[in-house]
């Protein structure tokens, strides 16, 4: 069971220049009480996200769509629980898993056998859940010796697909996604489809951040479109993919 | 650091005219433990700035951050340390049992460094000059610590105050006076402990307020 609920949320970001980051200018003005004033605070509150509401049950396959610079990765990190909201609140329920970058914590010097490890570590998974599955997710990165090489080693194709063969061990209740993962040559990527479908599958609410009208149309069942952090159409793909990509 | 504290042993111990066999192993425990307590400060300046790619993307407890690299600094110290027996076997001089009461002294140490790595950490990331300004302030804490120095060379109305009031000295000695086969004074346990108490407290308290800004920050 897995709920997401949004309700009157903002994220606002500071955005602070040289000055605004230094410990001296911000003493400086509290010494002159203040007089520098604006134009040398440099905090500039840029808001990515503004009054957000939205409910996710169970069974929704949720494609954000929006231009560049809409708010599509803030919403997702918001959602991963990295972001906290400025205003409003924002309730998740149900484990979430993300697959916005697959080759986050991997370290170049150790091998493909202890990356495995540390990736899995930072998914949440502990050392025996690991051990457990380690075969499995060799097996099906076709690493074969390589697996005990470092991972400096490896060309981009296989660093990827090892990458790819741990992330997506999990079977998140709610799986956040921007753009769908697609690595390896031509006899990988079949396999890497089916188990990305099967973990659609499992997942009881996916997000997915794309730009691919087929994608959307193919796999979800509800659209949020944001423009300039404002949500401007929530509906199904069939009413919101033809206003947004024209038809 | 063997290189270095076989250098400022030679030139020291003979400009203060210590005997080299109570100098040199008392330079070399300052300086292994000197190594840990600065480099565990500066990089917990950095704890979270450098931890940003894997923040930015999961939602790990923060502290992970700090305890990773407090680990780190155990390790790099525990290779360090190696240096501590040799110079005892080069002067010749015995180590007692009272050595090992210098285990709960690193523990207490470590412990103290901690909320200063998680203070710093929180701080550091939004003001980003505070990480030089700490470099500075522990390049001057270095020379008025009795580290390359010995407490007994200074005059005595002088040791008052760059000894008594200097917390880093008692945080010191917790640790090195056991490996120098002496007690540590009640007083270096009472000031070690207190910091540990009101520095947790002050870090816990900054922390709580600050954690979900700090994904902002980054």
């Amino acid at each position: 069971m897995a709920i997401v609920e949004f309700s009157n949320v903002s994220v606002d970001f500071p955005i602070y220049n040289a000055s605004g980051r230094s410990l001296k200018k911000s003493l400086m003005r509290v010494a002159t009480g203040g007089q520098l004033g604006a134009d040398e605070q440099g905090r500039v509150i840029v808001r990515a996200l503004e009054n957000l509401n939205f409910t996710l049950q169970n069974g929704d396959r949720v494609g954000l769509v929006g231009h560049n610079g809409a708010g599509k990765s803030t919403l997702l990190r918001l959602l991963s629980g990295v972001y906290q909201p400025s205003i409003g609140t924002a309730r998740i329920e149900g484990e979430v898993g993300s697959l916005l970058d697959i080759s986050l914590g991997i370290n170049g010097e150790a091998t493909g056998r202890e990356n495995i490890y540390m990736r899995g570590g930072l998914l949440g998974l502990n050392r025996g859940e690991v051990t457990r599955q380690l075969d499995e997710i060799i097996a099906f990165s076709e690493l074969g010796d390589f697996i005990d090489m470092p991972v400096r080693t490896y060309s981009t194709g296989m660093h990827l697909r090892l990458a790819f063969s741990v992330s997506t061990v999990l079977r998140p209740e709610i799986l956040l996604m921007d753009e769908w993962l697609s690595v390896g040559d031509e006899n990988f990527r079949h396999k890497a489809e089916a188990r990305m479908a099967d973990i659609v599958q499992s997942t009881h609410i996916l997000v997915i951040a794309s730009h691919t009208r087929s994608l959307i149309h193919n796999t979800c069942n509800r659209v949020l479109w944001l423009e300039h952090g404002h949500l401007k159409m929530d509906g199904s793909p069939e009413e919101v993919l033809p206003a947004y990509f024209g038809n | 650091m063997g290189v270095m504290i076989g250098t400022i042993g030679l030139v020291f111990g003979q400009i203060f005219n210590s005997p080299m066999k109570v100098f040199l192993p008392f330079l070399a425990a300052g300086m292994i433990l000197w190594g840990f307590i600065s480099g565990l400060v500066t990089e917990g300046c950095d704890c979270f700035i450098s931890a940003e790619g894997i923040i930015k993307q999961l939602p790990i407890p923060l502290f992970v951050h700090v305890m990773r690299m407090v680990w780190r600094n155990l390790l790099i110290l525990a290779h360090n340390i190696v240096i501590f027996p040799l110079v005892l076997l080069a002067v010749g001089r015995p180590i007692g049992w009272l050595a090992l009461l210098s285990i709960p002294g690193l523990l207490v140490v470590v412990a103290n460094l901690t909320w200063v790595a998680l203070l710093l950490g929180v701080l550091c990331t939004r003001y980003r000059d505070l990480s030089q300004i700490i470099a500075s302030l522990l390049q001057v804490l270095y020379f008025l610590t009795p580290i390359i120095w010995m407490p007994s060379s200074l005059p005595s109305r002088a040791g008052k105050y760059l000894l008594d009031f200097n917390p880093l000295y008692h945080i010191l000695s917790i640790v090195r006076s056991p490996l120098m086969d002496q007690l540590p004074t009640q007083g270096d346990w009472i000031v070690s402990l207190g910091i540990c108490v009101v520095g947790w407290t002050v870090a816990l308290v900054t922390y709580g307020r600050y954690k979900q800004r700090i994904a902002y920050w980054l």
